[in-house]
């Protein structure tokens, strides 16, 4: 069954990044550069935190403004991308409405969440969890 | 050192010429790890002998070091300066995602220098530094609020420190802090002064990089045994619930906890301010540092009418832990949470150290009741143990000096004694104001031999309370603090929390090393502990500090400890031992402290 990344509860999150540095540690690196998920503040810590990535829609914006053919639907949701077509246009990022496509600086490519759930095993609190999707009719 | 790391990138500042350049120093970090290490080279490289810590010429040093951005708990970012509190070396370490912001940003340290004739802030976006007019935010009331204003117009958010400097901070309070990221403090010895000095309003930090790692299968392992061990072990787990407020009714019941300016080591409301009760009633939410699972950071709602207007509250979060409460607590005879919280928020929006703060307020009651100041000192307030409007009046007036006495206060507790009187119980060492275990010889000894004259320095306190029921011996005391002091260095050069030392055992952190291409042994990182140590007390002596000038506050033999009363000759005996090994070390030493 095809499963997808879910926030379950983002107030539990204590913005601790450790699913931020997990995500770049699945290629053995330290750091963020490689990072698909993203936790920042909603305006101060005393507010709580936001945690950006992708939610797996079913019908994504940003394949349609991939001008390559770069970005394939994903089986239970979300997009595969195809590095190798990537042109480095930014349209992606600029069409995800969560802003939940990131960039990669280093390497100056899109970094997007592939669902495999490796940051979960990371997070303190349960915020984020990898869920069956239920196929839709 | 993996020569892919950025790490041995050091950016240097200059504020007078507004210059800014980046130097490679892998000669620093392969010889002193980075952190605590590397900062006390790069601050004797870089400032004069004598420095006034308020003149431009003082310096100011903020390292990471090689675990930061690659494993959890490395969380910490090392400052080094001269302190203007002691005016000797001050060194401070903050949390929050400080050491994520450099070391991510792409650098392993960034050395400040020089002094802005006009207030400014400094952006550091990965490899771009830009200077900016802060003219508009120089006395800005609150810290809060230029934290909302450069949350708004700085680029890196999620990945960005925002440290800044509070009016304590730009009226050169010797015990002002720097605020980093909301609640996590570059906390003693005054940064926030220095900062001030320099006209530098803010600091604002941000990067994504990525950090190559040699080994990648063999680091992801090393990882994983880290972190389980960091969510399996007890040594954690009391920062993890109730916070560091946890130890507020343990030290009561010790009889360890100073009160009312340490007349007392036990307060009967502790139970108001403890962990517990803190929990019950006000926690709203806890928070973490960059890559640390434990949120240790716990935030107080205190929910508050307003006075004038039916139905309207404000909510403020408040962050206690257990050093700030003592001090603006217990030691102030503070009886319920809602004040506790009230004064440390005070605190909090002029950006100063609560301990020093606390202990201030606390030498200025006692010489109120004894008469040695009157209220035309105090412009009219009335400090009294528990009334925390009396010292709310007085945390504002010690920040806007208005006249001769709170300008003395403002220069440190011990500095106001030498001048009103009240030297007995000034509870400073070094000039630096007591942390808040009265538990035996072992803490008083570790505040007054310390380097930072700090409880983190050596633990002293959790030697004396292993000790309970047990004789403490000189030689088994300084033996004690000469080994945990040195060990730290090496924790506080990775840069670690010290929560985590329970997990990074030498084991550990050799182990960690490894997929870092970085081959060290344990017995290395206890020579390099040793030398940092040493390099540090070098830095001390030069700038005048003096082993036989050592000064015990009278208060502390007068209350008696859970080691009952401490002798003064026991002191003396141990600082006397402690001289000697230092300075044959130092004998052997010198040859290769030098340069
Ligand atoms: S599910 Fe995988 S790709 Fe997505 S954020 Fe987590 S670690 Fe990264
Ligand atoms: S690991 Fe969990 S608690 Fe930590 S930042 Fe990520 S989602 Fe939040």
């Amino acid at each position: 069954m095809a499963k997808r990344l879910s926030v379950v509860d983002v107030d539990l999150c204590v913005g601790c990044m450790m699913c931020v540095f997990a995500c770049s540690r699945r290629f053995g690196d330290g750091g963020v550069s490689k990072s698909a998920i993203k936790v920042a503040s909603i305006g101060g810590i005393e507010r709580g935190f936001k945690v950006i990535v992708c939610r797996a829609c079913l019908d994504p914006p940003c394949i349609h403004v991939c001008p390559t053919g770069a970005l394939k639907r994903r089986e239970g949701g979300g997009v595969v991308i195809d590095l190798a077509r990537c042109i480095e246009c930014g349209n992606c990022v600029a069409a995800c409405p969560y802003r939940a496509i990131m960039w990669d600086e280093e390497t100056n490519r899109p970094v997007i969440c592939t669902h495999c759930g490796y940051c979960t095993r990371y997070c303190p609190y349960g915020v984020i969890k990898l869920e069956e999707v239920v196929p839709s009719v | 050192m993996y020569n892919r790391d950025p790490l041995s990138r050091v950016l240097y500042i200059d504020l007078t010429s507004k210059k800014h350049w980046v130097e490679d120093r892998k000669d620093l970090f392969e010889e002193y790890i980075g952190g605590t290490g590397v900062a006390i080279k790069l601050l004797r490289e870089e400032i004069p002998r004598g420095a006034d810590p308020l003149g431009p010429e003082n310096v100011i040093v903020m390292a990471t070091g090689p675990f930061n951005g690659v494993y959890p708990m490395a969380s910490k970012t090392v400052a080094m300066f001269k302190s203007p509190l002691t005016n000797n070396l001050g060194e401070s370490h903050a949390g929050g995602r400080s050491s994520v912001a450099v070391r991510l940003a792409g650098y392993g340290a960034i050395v400040i220098k020089g002094a802005s004739e006009i207030p400014i802030w400094i952006s550091v976006h990965g490899d771009k530094v830009s200077f900016h007019d802060a003219r508009a935010l120089w006395g800005v009331r609150s810290t809060h609020t230029v934290g909302r204003v450069l949350r708004e117009i700085e680029t890196g958010h999620g990945f960005r420190t925002i440290m800044r400097i509070g009016r304590a901070g730009e009226r050169m309070v010797r015990y002002a802090c720097v605020v980093v990221d909301t609640f996590r403090h570059f906390g003693r010895l005054g940064l926030g002064a220095v900062f001030g000095s320099k006209k530098l309003k803010a600091l604002v930090i941000s990067g994504k990089r990525g950090i190559p790692i040699a080994d990648k299968a063999s680091y992801r392992k090393v990882y994983d045994k880290i972190y389980d061990a960091i969510m399996g072990t007890p040594a954690t787990k009391k920062y993890h619930e109730l916070g560091t407020a946890e130890n507020v009714l343990p030290l009561n019941e010790l009889g360890a906890l100073p009160t009312k300016n340490l007349q007392k080591a036990q307060f009967e409301y502790a139970l108001e301010l403890s962990g517990e009760k803190l929990a019950e009633v006000y926690l709203g939410r806890r928070v973490s540092c960059a890559h640390c699972p434990v949120a240790c950071i716990h935030l107080g709602a205190l929910r508050e009418p307003y006075k004038a207007e039916a139905y309207f509250y404000k909510t403020t979060f408040v962050s206690y832990d257990y050093e700030p409460i003592y001090a603006m607590g217990t030691m102030l005879g503070i009886k319920s949470g809602a004040h506790l919280l009230k004064l440390l928020d005070a605190v909090e929006v002029y950006g100063l150290d609560a301990m020093s703060t606390g202990v201030a307020l606390a030498w200025m009651t006692e010489a109120f009741e004894r008469g040695m100041i009157t209220e035309k000192e105090t412009m009219g307030v009335r400090p009294s143990w528990g009334e925390y409007v009396s010292y709310l009046k007085a945390i504002e007036l010690i920040v806007e000096q208005p006249n001769e006495f709170y300008s003395a206060l403002a220069k440190g507790t011990e500095y106001a004694a030498s001048v009103y009187g009240g030297r007995d119980f000034a509870l400073t060492f070094c000039g630096n104001e007591m942390p808040g275990y009265h538990t035996g010889p072992g803490a008083h000894l570790g505040y007054a031999l310390g380097a930072r004259h700090s409880h983190l320095d050596s633990a002293g306190y959790s030697y004396d309370q292993k000790m309970v029921g047990k004789e403490i011996s000189v030689e088994g005391v300084v033996d004690y603090l000469i080994q945990e002091e040195r060990w730290r260095q090496v924790l506080t050069s990775l840069v670690l929390c010290l929560f985590a030392r329970g997990v990074y055992t030498p084991q550990v952190v050799v182990e960690a090393f490894k997929p870092l291409k970085w081959e060290v042994g344990e017995n290395d990182l206890k020579e390099i502990g040793k030398k940092i140590h040493l390099l540090k007390i070098k830095y001390k002596l030069d700038e005048g500090f003096d082993y036989s000038k050592l000064r015990f506050p009278k208060r502390i033999f007068e209350t008696p400890t859970p080691h009952g009363n401490i002798s003064p000759e026991f002191m003396s005996t141990a600082v006397e031992l402690y001289r000697a090994r230092i300075s044959e070390e130092l004998k052997q030493l010198e040859p290769t402290l030098s340069g």
